[in-house]
């Protein structure tokens, strides 16, 4: 059973007296196995105990806040039933065949909200393996049978006798079995025996985040660094042409610019003279009309989409069926449609996009300093931008100032900045963007414009759901590599497009595929965000038309689905829906996102002058199975709940001639903390696989504001964000 | 032309063009990186610093303005995370990414300062001037309140 990876001995990360146990997570269940190794030197590990009992975990996902980066230690030192205060965390290094994540094929990647949920199995019973090589080792010192000893945090236990060891007595002089312990699922803890999960613990991180002291890459401090800075053209596929280069030779404190494909950089001894050089730049910078995105305006954009999405004869691909909608809408006694607009949005993570690169002077190792969601594209873009090995890339993976999407494309566009100004200077080089660079590069997520079709039977009961999605395309763009895997299939764009959970025998979701030519990502909620704020809005549309109350009609709609009965119903119980209130509404909205059920309530009040909306409160109710951290999974709801306000009332970015009008926070507003009303979260603990909690309340909180407005003037707004003009206009 | 200011307590100089902005002193030159770069435009406080005891933007801060004056960064503000903002921001479990939470407790830390027993609505009205993007402004509140309770 030799199936553990192999490592070079110099690629030790850890390196402790002790026991070190490295692991094959991307086994499946149940094939887990450990190679142990007594020298504490031999492995990158999972885990190491060192002989005065402290136990370095790995965490293998990245931390921008979400808390992986303490959860994922914490599921294997639950198993090994280690002392958690006696547990160092320590991030992984790029080694995919050890640390890569089972949910996105092996790959080092955090995206998605899946990293507890892709490593859960694996690492407890890895931690479960871990913990019986303690044991045996413990039973051969003590000269008792291994069926006689327990463990308690950190201390294998001889109950008859009385004796104790501890991890690290065990550790000092353990022995490495031959073959990994077996270990089957149900040999694990159940829940009732759980001594970390499900128990708040401290994040690790966290504590650092209120002295200054945590480093993000933009923080990084190198010996001889020098400061960077890129002007990218205006449209993706664009290429400099002529700008004016000896004013910015004037600046005081320039090295030199640097020709790119996607622009033009800068090379500056500090970053005031690298940031005045590139406003240098912008000025008199003009473009190649390379591009597609070149006389792409959003507005007129979003009404050809419209039209497109009710043209029977647009070329159509299908995403998801079920039953035959072809076939069973034109027999439906009556149908109902109706169309809705989504347009782009930014991320506006709060840490600027940078990279810190060194690259050798013959330009044939590089190390990099950088927040990314993976490890994996950081090296392999760097790779590739010199053409050389991945294994002459050293990777100091940082933490992250806000991810939401936007640090994990393929290209890693603001960290391959950094490793080519670094070559062309032969020094170290932090190259930084400016909030301007930020929104103007923006890849946003994608303009939609979405038709549906419902079809009900005589009785009324709803048979047949269409929904014809009309979008910008995402995955193709981001990431090829995924996009071309998964069999060209638009995941990014097209996932939540389906009426999940809901009993409606005919379903069929197509995509008309779009190429503006407009950079585009994955945000937060990804296809989510667009897609249910266009189903949602519909079947409370359904239900009004039907003369249902919205929410017990998506409880009739659920009624084969106790889950997704059980948030709404508590949900509707803790906003007591249906108790009128003065000047207020409510709205409602469900749904099943990748596993996690959730049912928001939000309360709005309207400035009916302006068209202001004010949100009073929000009840969320989230069952996302085990919930780890539970105070965790509180904290990422009201998260995705201010994220999803934003996309509600006023996050838009505008395309005028293929290029992003907005530029910083004054046109692209976000949240504040006097936008954010009291938000009541309930989880609900089930014993369910855990599923995420990263963004899950970020796409229902569109379509509740929406149906709010609906049920306080009985106008319905079809056409995301619902700003202060578009609120007046549907009222007008 | 050097400037000569104090930072945390302590004499610093500065030789950067007179209207550099403060912040980028403070992160490249003097290499105190707890005070962030968020917008360059004063809107949205991850840069927020004190001078002479009062909450200011560092990137709308002129290296020539702070002549003199005495800077307090993150950094300075207590010698072991034991200032009661920061006490109360660990206590609440406020920071997610954390990127912007320097700028946050800067401005908790003047608001109690200046006003120690602050109600809700003056909380919120004074902590506006900070963006968060990952919507920790519950916590926020209540972490200001914590801290204006226990002190």
């Amino acid at each position: 059973m030799n199936t553990h990876v192999t490592l070079s001995r110099r690629e030790v990360m850890v390196g402790v007296a002790g026991l070190t146990f490295a692991f094959a997570a991307r086994q499946p269940v149940g094939a887990a196995v450990i190679a142990a190794d007594t020298s504490g030197q031999a492995l990158t590990p999972w885990v190491s105990i060192a002989s005065d009992g402290t136990i370095t975990i790995l965490s293998a996902a990245t931390e921008m806040g979400q808390g992986s980066m303490t959860s994922l230690p914490l599921i294997i030192a639950e198993e090994l039933d280690a002392d958690w205060d006696k547990v160092r965390i320590v991030p992984a290094p790029p080694f995919e065949k050890i640390y890569g994540n089972p949910g996105f094929g092996g790959m080092m990647y955090t995206a998605g909200s899946n990293a507890v949920t892709s490593n859960y199995k694996n690492l407890r019973l890895f931690g479960a393996q871990a913990r019986r090589v303690l044991l045996s080792n413990a039973a051969k010192t003590l000269g008792v049978a291994e069926s006689e000893l327990t463990t308690e945090p950190s201390l294998v236990v001889h109950a008859k006798s009385g004796r104790k060891l501890s991890y690290g007595e065990i550790a000092a002089k353990a022995e490495v079995p031959a073959e990994a312990p077996a270990v089957l699922p149900e040999d694990l803890k159940k829940p009732a025996q759980f001594r970390l999960i499900g128990k708040d613990v401290m994040r690790a991180e966290l504590p650092r985040k209120v002295n200054g002291s945590a480093q993000y890459s933009i923080d990084v401090q190198l010996p001889g660094m020098l400061y960077g800075a890129v002007v990218r053209a205006p449209v993706e596929g664009a290429k400099p042409e002529r700008f004016d280069e000896a004013k910015v030779l004037a600046v005081k404190g320039m090295v030199k610019t640097v020709p790119l494909p996607w622009g033009v950089g800068v090379i500056a001894e500090t970053p005031w003279a690298a940031f005045a050089a590139r406003n240098e730049i912008e000025r008199t910078a003009t473009w190649s009309k390379d591009g597609n995105a070149w006389g792409f305006d959003s507005e007129k954009g979003l009404e050809a989409f419209a039209k497109t999405a009710l043209d029977p004869d647009a070329k159509a691909t299908d995403w998801f069926k079920l039953g035959d909608v072809r076939a069973e809408l034109p027999k439906a006694a009556s149908t109902f449609a109706a169309e809705y607009l989504c347009d782009y949005a930014y991320h506006a993570q709060m840490e600027p996009l940078n990279g810190v690169a060194s690259v050798s002077p013959a330009g044939d190792t590089a190390e990099i300093w950088c927040g990314t969601q993976s490890q994996t594209m950081a090296v392999e873009a760097t790779a590739k931008a010199l053409g050389i090995e991945r294994d002459k890339v050293k990777l100091h993976d940082t933490l992250i100032g806000g991810g939401f999407g936007r640090r994990g494309p393929r290209d890693m566009d603001f960290l391959v900045d950094a490793v080519m100004l670094s070559k062309a200077v032969g020094k170290p080089v932090k190259s930084m963007w400016t909030r301007e660079d930020d929104v103007r590069n923006g890849r946003l997520r994608p303009l939609s414009a979405h038709h549906l079709t419902a079809g009900f039977d005589a009785a009324g009961k709803l048979t047949a759901w269409q929904h014809r999605l009309v979008g910008d395309r995402v995955t193709p763009f981001i990431d090829p590599v995924r996009y071309n895997a998964a069999g060209k299939k638009d995941f990014i764009l097209m996932l939540g497009a389906d009426a999940k959970g809901y009993d409606v025998p005919h379903q069929l979701v197509e995509q008309v595929y779009q190429d503006t030519g407009v950079r585009t990502a994955p945000l937060r909620g990804i296809g989510f965000t667009a897609n249910k704020f266009a189903t949602e809005s519909f079947i409370d549309e359904i239900a009004h038309r039907q003369g249902f109350d919205p929410i017990k009609y998506r409880l009739a709609l659920l009624a084969n689905t106790p889950r997704a009965r059980a948030v709404i119903e508590r949900v509707a119980q803790m906003a007591e829906w249906g108790r009128k209130r003065d000047g207020a509404a409510l709205g409602a909205a469900y749904i099943d996102y990748s596993g996690t059920q959730i049912g928001t309530v939000v309360e709005i009040s309207l400035n009916r002058e302006t068209g202001k909306i004010k949100l009073r409160n929000v009840w969320c109710a989230i069952d996302c199975g085990v919930a780890v951290q539970p105070d965790n999974v509180v904290a990422q709801t009201e998260s995705s709940i201010v994220y999803g306000i934003g996309l509600a009332l006023t996050e838009r970015i505008s395309i005028k001639d293929g290029a992003v009008e907005q530029s910083n926070f004054y046109d692209y507003v976000v949240p504040r903390n006097s936008d954010v009303p009291p938000m009541h979260v309930d989880v609900i603990q089930t014993d369910n696989h855990p599923t995420g909690v990263g963004q899950m309340a970020t796409p229902t909180i569109t379509p509740a504001v929406g149906n709010a407005l609906m049920a306080m003037t009985g106008r319905r707004l079809r056409h995301a964000p619902f700003t202060e003009e578009r609120v007046k206009k549907a009222l007008s | 032309m050097t400037i000569a200011f104090t930072i945390n307590g302590k004499a610093a100089f500065s030789d950067a063009p007179s209207d550099t902005p403060l912040l980028w002193v403070i992160r490249e030159g003097l290499k105190l990186t707890g005070t962030k770069f968020g917008c360059g435009a004063g809107l949205c406080g991850a840069c927020m610093v004190h001078i002479d005891g009062k909450r200011a933007y560092s990137c709308q801060t002129q290296l020539s303005n702070v002549s003199g004056k005495a800077v307090t960064t993150i950094e300075g503000l207590s010698p072991d995370s034991n200032h009661p903002v920061q006490k109360a921001w660990v206590a609440e479990r406020v920071p997610q990414c954390g990127y912007c939470q320097s700028g946050q407790i800067m401005s908790a830390a003047d608001l109690l300062k200046h006003n120690p027993k602050p109600t809700r609505d003056e909380i919120v009205e004074h902590m506006s001037t900070n963006i968060c993007r990952c919507g920790t402004y519950q916590r926020i509140v209540r972490a200001v309140e914590r801290a204006a309770k226990e002190g």
